[in-house]
């Protein structure tokens, strides 16, 4: 009888309990709340609209506040001051180790400017509301498309293309008879009045295609996460949380927590229980800081691990999973080669570029396993003009922390790694031009690097010597996303090892990699002598006694 | 000569107490040794929660074996003494290979001869506490604050120390009149001993 009610009891808190964890991920997987607004019954909304710009017009005669609010984010600006460096950064800054920069490739690089028509930095119109693009993060009839060298504007008649553009929808391509691809516009009139919170693919249309094409830049952000497994992806996989990128980047004004620039690697702010922070996209925003189960053994000690190491290290065991690699080597030095005066292409076994005369070398990886760093959330940028050492892989960037410094964690990482254009009289790195169908200094158009980097050059105050050379680079890129499932976890001995995945990170204690020179040479010496003697004591012995008895 | 016979000299507790013990040290050093990286094979976690699961049991096991010493005065059969400690340190190290009788032949108020006592002493005052302390010490590292590197020394340090006990502790198991004799009295608790002795003036009570 006793245990009866025991157990009833049991059953009773598990149900609790199951029906609170239920709830808990019910809210994630719920489906939005019933909208008080069909934008398809606006007048304003059902065009016909001629351009983007038309659009957002419209969309402004009742949001009146969207565009001024979208002005103040860094989708717009592409401008960023460090609050720890003092650093200016921003994608119109900063040099990265993929395409390389902004400057004099204007059109091409802001196809993914949430905005139309910056062609130019100089002349583009930042303050013109008209100039924001509601629909790239808000259309959801999948359509609506920027195409890549419009300066953010989709195109607006069809257009013949030489392959299928990238996050274009099947249904707008056509094969023409010579082979080629007949794109359509997108119906801008339907993609208004489709407009709803941005979901994976609105996001994903810029982010996924980072540096050029699928999941080449970040590593844990591709296509790959549209519809994910939850081996790719526990959170945004249909049949695991199901969760958007709003869910964790949750807007306030159009601005949205989770910078690059300055990560919160871990947050130790107060928390209302059952609410979560709504101001950072951190684990532990929802998780909490103590995230395992601290009445068992093993959670309570995983616990002690998260002062020190981020969620992200045993979580995201790989990245670039689902079938979508990454470029995790890029040599620029490469590039300008032409066969019989033309450019060409080479392709590994899975169709990726390893070879582009517009772009050099490349090399890919699957299921990556990252690098580890201490990191405290700060980067620095090497910008330009700053000195650099070309003897030594040049850090693109650098990222802050250290073992002895209670704020770093340990966090993985991509690390990308190439080769890059730097200046061999001054010493620092060199912008190119690669984007200029019409023009006769791009690299992509003509393939000569003195014209490429001289055009990059002169939309900068720094001097070019107009000698130049190729430095080996590297830049870190942490890796936060592709959280695997909790069963998918690192193990204790992946980094509690000799040969484990942290071998080569230094400046701490790691129990199980890390011996005690002399002490363990000491006590396993005594303790062999230890053997050692009572082995000879007990031969003797037994001599000893043999001999006796062979004399009594 | 006088009078030997075969009594009980180790209590029932005292044997649990003693080959749980002996079992768990064992574990103990060997997950221990694995956690350290002295080998690596079985999962570390595994061994982590052995080791710890063992520690938890060894330290029960010390609390009630404290209590039993004290409540029946077997404690005393600890207390060191310098009286033929020279005698016996001689016998193992010349007189046993000369099939010399033992010096210090055990007796019920005095069941351990002098090297023993000094060593039993060690292993409980010293390798016991040290590794009972480092090791909470060590599990606690994140809520005291203190420094990983210099527990963890600690700890395997004492856990050394462990181990050179247990080498020659199992050895010295083996020198009575058969080599299987002074194991056997650990198993049954009977050991042939002297019952009429003159008054041992170190046992008063």
């Amino acid at each position: 009888m006793a245990i009866e009610k025991r157990s009833l009891l049991r059953l009773l808190l598990s149900a609790a309990l199951l029906s609170v964890l239920a709830s808990g991920s019910l809210l994630a997987a719920d489906p939005d709340s019933p909208t008080t607004a069909d934008h398809s019954k606006f007048e304003a909304l059902k065009g016909p609209f001629a351009s983007g710009p038309e659009v957002t017009r419209a969309c402004l005669t009742c949001h009146t506040e969207a565009a001024k609010q979208v002005m103040g984010s860094i989708h717009w600006t592409w401008d960023y001051e460090h609050p720890e460096t003092g650093q200016r950064l921003g994608k119109r800054r900063v040099i990265n180790a993929f395409c390389g920069n902004v400057a004099s490739n204007e059109k091409r690089c802001t196809s993914c400017h949430a905005g139309y028509g910056w062609e130019d930095t100089e002349t583009f119109d930042f303050t013109a509301e008209t100039n924001v693009d509601c629909l790239v993060c808000h259309d959801r009839t999948g359509e609506y498309v920027k195409w890549e060298d419009r300066a953010g504007h989709p195109i607006y008649e069809p257009k013949v293309f030489g392959k299928r553009h990238a996050p274009y929808s099947p249904a707008l391509i056509s094969e023409t008879p010579d082979g080629k691809f007949l794109h359509q516009p997108p119906n801008l009139a339907q993609a208004a009045m489709s407009v709803g919170d941005p979901g994976r693919e609105n996001c994903g249309a810029c982010h996924f295609y980072g540096g050029g094409g699928d999941n080449v830049k970040h590593g844990d952000l591709s296509t790959a996460l549209i519809n994910p497994t939850p081996h790719v992806d526990v959170h945004m996989s249909p049949d695991g949380a199901n969760m958007v990128c709003t869910d964790c980047h949750t807007a306030h004004g159009h601005k949205w927590p989770g910078s690059r620039y300055l990560g919160t690697v871990k947050d130790e702010r107060e928390r209302i229980p059952g609410f979560r922070r709504a101001d950072t996209a951190s684990c532990d925003s929802c998780h909490g800081r103590e995230p395992h189960d601290a009445m068992t053994l093993k959670g309570f000690k995983l616990n002690d691990h998260t002062d020190r190491v981020a969620c992200q290290t045993c979580h995201i065991p790989e990245f670039a999973k689902g079938g979508k690699g990454t470029k995790t080597w890029w040599d620029w030095s490469t590039a300008g080669k032409l066969r019989d005066g033309k450019p060409f292409a080479e392709h590994d076994d899975q169709h990726r570029h390893t070879y582009l005369s517009t772009k050099g070398d490349f090399r890919w990886g699957d299921d990556v396993v990252p690098d580890y760093a201490f990191w405290n959330g700060v980067i620095e940028y090497t910008l330009l003009g700053e000195k650099i050492d070309p003897s030594e892989v040049v850090g693109i960037n650098k990222i802050y922390g250290d073992a002895g410094d209670p704020a770093s964690v340990i966090y993985p990482f991509k690390r990308m790694q190439g080769r890059q254009a730097y200046d061999t009289v001054h010493n620092h790195l060199l912008l190119n031009n690669v984007y200029g169908p019409d023009g006769d200094t791009a690299l992509w158009t003509n393939f000569n690097w003195d014209k490429s980097l001289a055009a990059g050059m002169a939309e900068t105050d720094v001097p070019y010597s107009g000698e130049y050379a190729f430095a080996e680079t590297q830049m870190w890129w942490p890796t936060t996303h592709m959280v695997a499932p909790a069963d998918e976890a690192l193990a204790c001995d992946d980094c509690h090892a000799k040969e484990g995945r942290l071998a080569a990170l230094g400046g701490f204690y790691l129990p199980g990699r890390d011996r005690f020179g002399q002490t363990d040479q000491m006590g396993l010496a005594l303790l062999a002598l230890s053997l050692a003697g009572v082995f000879g004591h007990g031969a003797i012995r037994a001599v000893a006694g043999w001999r006796r008895n062979r004399k009594g | 000569m006088a009078e030997k016979r075969y009594v009980k000299i180790f209590a029932g507790f005292e044997r649990f107490w003693h080959w749980s013990q002996a079992a768990l040290v064992l574990t103990l050093l060997v997950t221990g040794a694995r956690l350290h990286g002295l080998f690596e094979g079985p999962a570390w976690a595994t061994a982590f929660r052995v080791h710890l699961i063992a520690a938890g049991l060894i330290v029960v096991l010390w609390i009630f074996a404290i209590f039993w010493h004290f409540t029946t005065g077997e404690w005393r059969h600890y207390i060191p003494t310098v009286r033929n400690l020279v005698g016996v340190a001689r016998y193992y190290a010349y007189g046993i290979f000369l099939g010399e009788a033992h010096p210090a032949k055990p007796t019920l108020k005095r069941k351990h001869n002098p090297l023993q006592r000094l060593s039993y002493l060690f292993l409980k005052l010293v390798i016991n506490p040290a590794i009972w302390a480092t090791g909470t010490l060590y599990l606690t590292v994140n809520l005291t604050g203190m420094d990983l590197e210099l527990v963890a020394w600690t700890h395997v340090l004492a856990a050394y120390a462990m181990a050179i006990f247990v080498v020659v502790h199992v050895y010295m198991a083996t020198t009575g009149d058969t080599v299987f004799a002074y194991l056997k009295a650990m198993i049954t608790g009977y050991e042939w001993v002297l019952v009429d002795e003159p008054e041992d003036p170190d046992a008063k009570r």
